[in-house]
């Protein structure tokens, strides 16, 4: 059990990406992206075919400082694979591209997945789960 | 306002033989293309976090983004 504290969404955050092996923190949702950055990222994962869970980190300004106190990573999105942080937008779509992002996700990538990183989430692509208790 | 310029000088200036192409027309989303032997060896995600950290504060207030591209030549 983690550790209680007195900042409870900090100790979400921190719970969330230990409970989820693949886990992004992002504007809006999968299916409704309010970043160019986000949408990529998703679309990226989409593409690859890895089922992730998703943060919207909007509806609270706090989300994003403790993540950000967690990571010590400034920007949104942030990728993280079995508790690990991986990155934001321009590393997930680099290693899109490398194929890195399907090994790093343990699926291999499907054959009519395009080469280069996909510009847009394709919205009838549901993820496994929202996780959204930190709203 | 940052200049693209700007951004370029500050982030030669901070990595060690570091030669960066900056793009920002709209003066608040940038892009970067850094290229610098300091990189080798080192994960992604280091790389671009160097090329962030000088940026540490500014981004997502003044600097609203900052796309990242990390070469070693």
């Amino acid at each position: 059990m983690p550790e209680q504290t007195d900042n409870p969404i900090r100790q979400a955050i921190t719970e969330a990406i230990g409970e989820n092996p693949v886990i992004l923190f992002m504007k809006g949702t999968p299916d409704a992206p309010a970043c160019g950055f986000s949408a990529r990222t998703v679309a990226a994962l989409q593409a690859v075919g890895a089922p992730f869970a998703a943060v919207d980190i909007l509806p609270d300004p706090r989300i994003r400082q403790e993540l950000t106190a967690v990571s010590s990573w400034p920007t949104i999105p942030q990728l993280f694979i079995k508790g690990e942080l991986v990155g934001g937008a321009d590393i997930v779509g680099e290693m899109y591209e490398t194929g890195e992002l399907a090994a790093a996700l343990g699926v291999e990538a499907p054959a009519d997945a395009p080469a280069d990183a996909p510009a847009d989430a394709n919205p009838a692509f549901a993820p496994l789960s929202i996780e959204n208790r930190l709203g | 306002m940052p200049t693209p310029d700007e951004i370029r000088e500050r982030i030669e200036r901070a990595i060690p033989g570091a030669e960066a192409v900056v793009d920002g027309p709209d003066g608040v989303h940038f892009s970067a293309v850094v290229t610098s032997g300091a990189f080798a060896g080192r994960p992604l995600l280091e790389q671009h976090r160097m090329v962030m950290d000088v940026f540490a504060g500014e981004l997502g207030g003044a600097i609203h983004a900052l796309s990242v591209k990390t070469k070693t030549s």
